[in-house]
């Protein structure tokens, strides 16, 4: 499966994880006290430049990771055209895209296990109440896993369904699938038991 | 607890393949996906707190940077974007949907869509609602009416989700864990 981590190396692949996070916090709290819009445009000005800094394909990258946005911004256009106060719109649409870009730039330059690393590490202290960090790194192993195990089901059950009906198979593939995924949670629930359980 | 665990993660693992497959088209040309879907099949099969946890281990994934959500989409920069609320209303209305079958001593068909319903389309909307009213600067009203095109796709998922899980308490009763 693929991970959104950027393939282009940078030097902010080397930056810690913990303290990206950290930036981007407080980033973000910056991003959202912004009193104009000259503000917004010059935040968001300045997050371009940071992904322009890091190299083109890597900008062009974090422009498509934005693509979401633009329906909020059609709607935010529109809104305040509308109501004639062009100055706030602009404000709500740097704010909104200087934000989820910000976040995106850790994203991208952090590794999915240096991310899990740090996860992990938060919920350290949850252990007390008997979520034990080993039975969630298991879980999440699981799931990386579970996932392309699934997808290769609903695709055989597609195919499956195609040969037999001139339709297409929509939301009737999906009880099968989860009798599928529930018989998969019993085997493995009874594998790891074999192997001395949790 | 192997099995809670091994369910849990098979269920955060079908949200994810939910969002993947090709969306559907609504008569109105709504786009919706299966993801939510997902969501409510978490609280009416596995019940309320595992149903939570489910979610919860889905969102950490997609945190860490898995694009598992709808689209293709993941990462920090979705918990920063306009549709927040949604995201914290998931695990949420799992576990209310969870609840309700659990608690409501009825077929389970009729109380799963009324969970599905409450948890996943009351209780979604109301904190992606407020998401997107504290995120776009509009008033409740005003957001809400972003909300308003989706309702009738939710209320179909309800049903599949109905269907799903009575489908489910019939062909492996055992591991509809809502009612066990």
């Amino acid at each position: 499966m693929l991970t959104l981590t950027s393939p282009v190396e940078t030097p902010l692949h080397h930056w810690p994880a913990g303290a990206k996070l950290l930036l981007v916090a407080a980033g973000t709290m910056v991003i959202f006290a912004l009193p104009d819009w000259r503000w917004g445009l010059g935040a968001l000005a300045l997050i371009a430049a940071g992904y322009l800094a890091l190299g083109q394909d890597f900008a062009r990258t974090g422009l498509r990771l934005l693509r979401p946005l633009w329906p909020f911004l059609l709607v935010l256009a529109v809104w305040h055209l509308w109501l004639q106060e062009p100055g706030r719109g602009v404000l709500l649409a740097s704010r909104m895209f200087a934000a989820v870009a910000l976040a995106n730039l850790v994203t991208m330059t952090t590794r999915l296990d240096a991310m899990m690393a740090v996860i992990q590490r938060l919920l350290t202290p949850l252990a007390r109440f008997g979520l034990r960090p080993e039975v969630v790194a298991l879980s999440i192993a699981l799931v990386i896993r579970f996932v392309p195990v699934l997808l290769d089901k609903a695709t055989q059950l597609r195919q499956s369904w195609r040969a037999r009906s001139p339709k297409t198979a929509a939301a009737s593939i999906i009880l099968p699938l989860a009798v599928l995924a529930l018989d998969d949670a019993d085997h493995v629930a009874e594998a790891l038991r074999a192997r001395g359980g949790l | 607890m192997e099995r809670n665990i091994t369910h849990i993660a098979l269920f955060a693992a079908l949200i994810a393949v939910l969002g993947l497959v090709p969306k559907i088209d609504l008569i109105s040309g709504v786009p919706i996906t299966a993801q939510s879907l997902g969501i409510m099949l978490c609280g009416t099969v596995l019940g309320a707190r595992r149903g939570a946890l489910a979610v919860l281990l889905f969102l950490g994934l997609v945190a860490a940077g898995l694009p598992l959500l709808s689209g293709g989409r993941g990462g920090l920069g979705v918990f920063a974007g306009p549709s927040v609320g949604y995201l914290v209303g998931f695990p949420i209305a799992a576990f209310v949907a969870g609840l309700v079958v659990e608690r409501w001593k009825v077929s389970i068909g009729i109380a799963s869509f009324a969970g599905a319903v409450l948890g996943g389309i009351v209780v979604m909307h109301i904190f992606g609602i407020i998401g997107m009213s504290i995120m776009l600067g509009k008033s409740l009203t005003e957001a809400a009416m972003l909300a308003v095109p989706f309702i009738a796709g939710d209320l179909l998922k309800s049903g599949l989700a109905a269907g799903i899980t009575r489908g489910l308490a019939r062909a492996r009763p055992a591991s509809v864990l809502s009612r066990n």
